[in-house]
């Protein structure tokens, strides 16, 4: 196990220095110069020099690259154009608020999405089946910030019931929650559903029926504790999935959250910021997925094959819903 | 052999005759009698149908061009002369979001071909070839995946630039790690069949083997996928788009004639209402084909 643990650890290395030299070659590709965007127009060709050569600029890109992983090492994520804080002290509250979000919207989402799949499974192949795949399927096709328009509309417009924009009142978490929740249901609904049905299928269902067991124990005892598995695996994943994803939502609704930290800063072309909050998102998501394997593997000791053996590749992509 | 005419026989024989189907339907003729089972696939694909020709005839439908501004007519509430009203440049919303359809589909058409040649190529191609190249190639898509595809498509954009080709390259790249993982899978599952091992066991050489016992074989969920994505890429782009991280103004994206009407979503919600409409109503048929084709393709999925 300690092993497996230090193993994965070892392999976050070459995908963090993967991902900061893709986001590394992108600032180099980019038409623009920096310094002038940070001494504004007016600047003099000199002072342009002197901060290209402050910045470093006039190096070759590779030295660049390794100077920043050398920093990265250190905790030193550079400091935004904009501000001249360092990226990492900006991030880290703003870590905060995303995470109280995601937090609220995975909850949301699994919670509709397990009662849903539930249902769907105990009554396959009826009408409820039909229209609770109907129903996920609908908010899958909802782009979050349509979700967020039509909240803002009805919530806060026509009833006042919750603010419109910013995160100063603790109710406005809840529309951003809503909105990232909201469509991830489908999903749920789909692997609860198709794990219920393969649960109940099972020879030890058999069993518990054989024995005299109450269909409603059976259902709640026996099947959906077995089928949860791949669920709060699923639930594992899109927690580190929906921190850096929250970025048109979080702009929907003016929080000041990791992602709009990042869509700011692309329109503000603000390099440093982008290249630290895309880091340390990558890192955030890939430090969630390993602790959820491991706790996985804790949790349910049959797992240690499949994980263990799978590796990094059996991290599973995220079905369609962008 | 001669033909025997017993009474029997040719009794079945005109039974066959006036049956509709084929005796021995194709594997695409089940699956396509599967499909039009289904009620709600039947429903996408109609409304998918509608869509593209509204897309192919836009200039008809649209009653006015979708950039002209009339002063005379700003911020019109839906009427007889303004379907879906005006906005604030006197623009026909109706007429917009006609248009929209056109560019919607062919972007989202484009960005879904784009993501199947590169990274479903190198899925396929990994899942294909398997060993050192299937590692060295996830292990790439391990990275990309690191980073949500949302925020990637955004960085590509801002180095890129606005416009439609580097939107299409935004996503493409954003999409690459899920596109090859699923390609993968698909050849994977097709891979590990006896028949495939037989084929190479009589000698069939490898261009035989992929394209004439793998690809019609993994075709079907590939199918699927595509027809997920272009769901997948109507979303990215009109929420890009509608933070203004995607296409350039005058474009009739839906996405950006939403971002139009953001300020006014107080006083004239209408301006936002159709759009959305129509992005939520594309993506909905587009969804709900590709679940029936799921179920016509394998219903062993199900």
């Amino acid at each position: 196990m300690l092993k497996y643990i230090i193993k994965r650890i070892l392999l976050l290395i070459p995908i963090l220095l993967g991902v900061s030299a893709i986001i590394f070659a992108l600032k180099t590709v980019t038409p623009g110069d920096p310094a002038r965007q940070i001494l504004g127009n007016d600047a003099t060709q000199e002072q342009i020099d002197a901060k290209r050569e402050e910045l470093g600029l006039n190096d070759p890109v590779v030295v660049q690259y390794v100077r920043y992983i050398g920093g990265v090492v250190r905790g030193d994520f550079g400091d935004s154009y904009r501000t001249g804080e360092p990226v990492l002290k900006e991030i880290l509250p703003r870590l905060k608020t995303s995470g109280v979000i995601t937090l609220g919207a995975v909850a949301i989402g699994a919670f509709l999405g397990i009662i849903l799949g539930i249902l769907s499974a105990l009554k396959k192949y009826t009408w409820v089946d039909s229209l609770v795949l109907v129903i996920s399927m609908f908010f899958q096709s909802v782009p979050e910030f349509v979700v967020g328009l039509v909240l803002i509309m009805v919530l806060a417009v026509n009833l006042h019931l919750l603010p419109t924009n910013g995160i100063e009142n603790p109710l406005g978490y809840i529309m951003p929650m809503l909105c990232i929740g909201l469509p991830s249901i489908a999903s749920y609904t789909r692997i609860t559903r198709s794990s219920m049905l393969e649960v109940l299928g099972e020879d030890y269902i058999r069993t518990a029926r054989a024995k005299g067991q109450t269909e409603h124990n059976i259902t709640y005892h026996h099947a959906l504790r077995n089928a949860m598995i791949p669920v709060a695996q699923s639930i594992g994943t899109s927690l580190g999935n929906s921190i850096g994803g929250g970025m048109v939502v979080e702009t929907v609704f003016g929080v000041p959250g990791v992602g709009k930290y990042i869509v700011d800063s692309i329109t503000q072309r603000n390099y440093p910021s982008i290249l630290g909050g895309a880091l340390i998102i990558a890192i955030v998501l890939v430090v969630i997925n390993l602790l959820v394997d491991i706790a996985f593997v804790l949790i349910d000791p049959r797992l240690k094959t499949t994980i263990i053996s799978g590796g990094a590749s059996r991290k599973k992509s995220k079905p369609a819903a962008a | 052999m001669s033909k025997m005419h017993t009474p029997a026989m040719e009794k079945i024989e005109k039974k066959n005759a006036k049956r509709k189907k084929p005796l021995n339907p194709t594997p695409a003729y089940e699956s396509w009698k599967r499909f039009r089972r289904n009620p709600t696939a039947t429903i996408g694909l109609i409304v998918v149908a509608a869509l593209i020709l509204v897309a192919i005839f836009a200039p008809l439908i649209a009653p006015y061009d979708f950039q002209t501004q009339d002063y005379a007519a700003m911020m019109q509430k839906p009427s007889a002369q303004h379907l879906f009203g005006t906005d604030q440049f006197g623009r026909d919303i109706f007429s917009r979001c006609i248009y929209g359809a056109r560019y919607s589909l062919i972007i989202a058409l484009f960005c879904t071909i784009a993501a199947f040649f590169s990274g479903g190529l190198l899925g396929i191609i990994a899942g294909y070839f398997g060993g050192k190249v299937d590692t060295v190639i996830m292990r790439i898509m391990d990275i990309f995946q690191a980073i949500p595809m949302i925020m990637m498509a955004m960085c590509i954009v801002a180095v890129l630039g606005n416009g439609i080709p580097q939107l299409v390259a935004a996503i493409m790249f954003a999409s690459m790690p899920t596109m090859a993982r699923n390609n993968r899978a698909a050849i994977l599952r097709v891979r590990g069949n006896d028949y495939i091992e037989s084929s190479e066991a009589i000698g069939c050489n490898q261009f035989q083997l992929i394209l004439k016992h793998m690809i019609p074989n993994a075709v079907g969920v590939m199918i699927i996928y595509f027809v997920g994505f272009l769901a997948v890429s109507i979303m990215m782009m009109s929420s890009m788009s509608y933070i203004g991280v995607g296409l350039a103004a005058p474009t009739p994206e839906w996405g950006l004639i939403l971002n139009d009407g953001k300020s006014y979503l107080t006083s004239a919600p209408y301006m936002m209402l159709f759009p959305a409409l129509m992005i939520m109503i594309t993506c909905f048929a587009f969804n709900l084909m590709g679940d029936g084709l799921r179920d016509a393709f394998d219903p062993k999925l199900k």
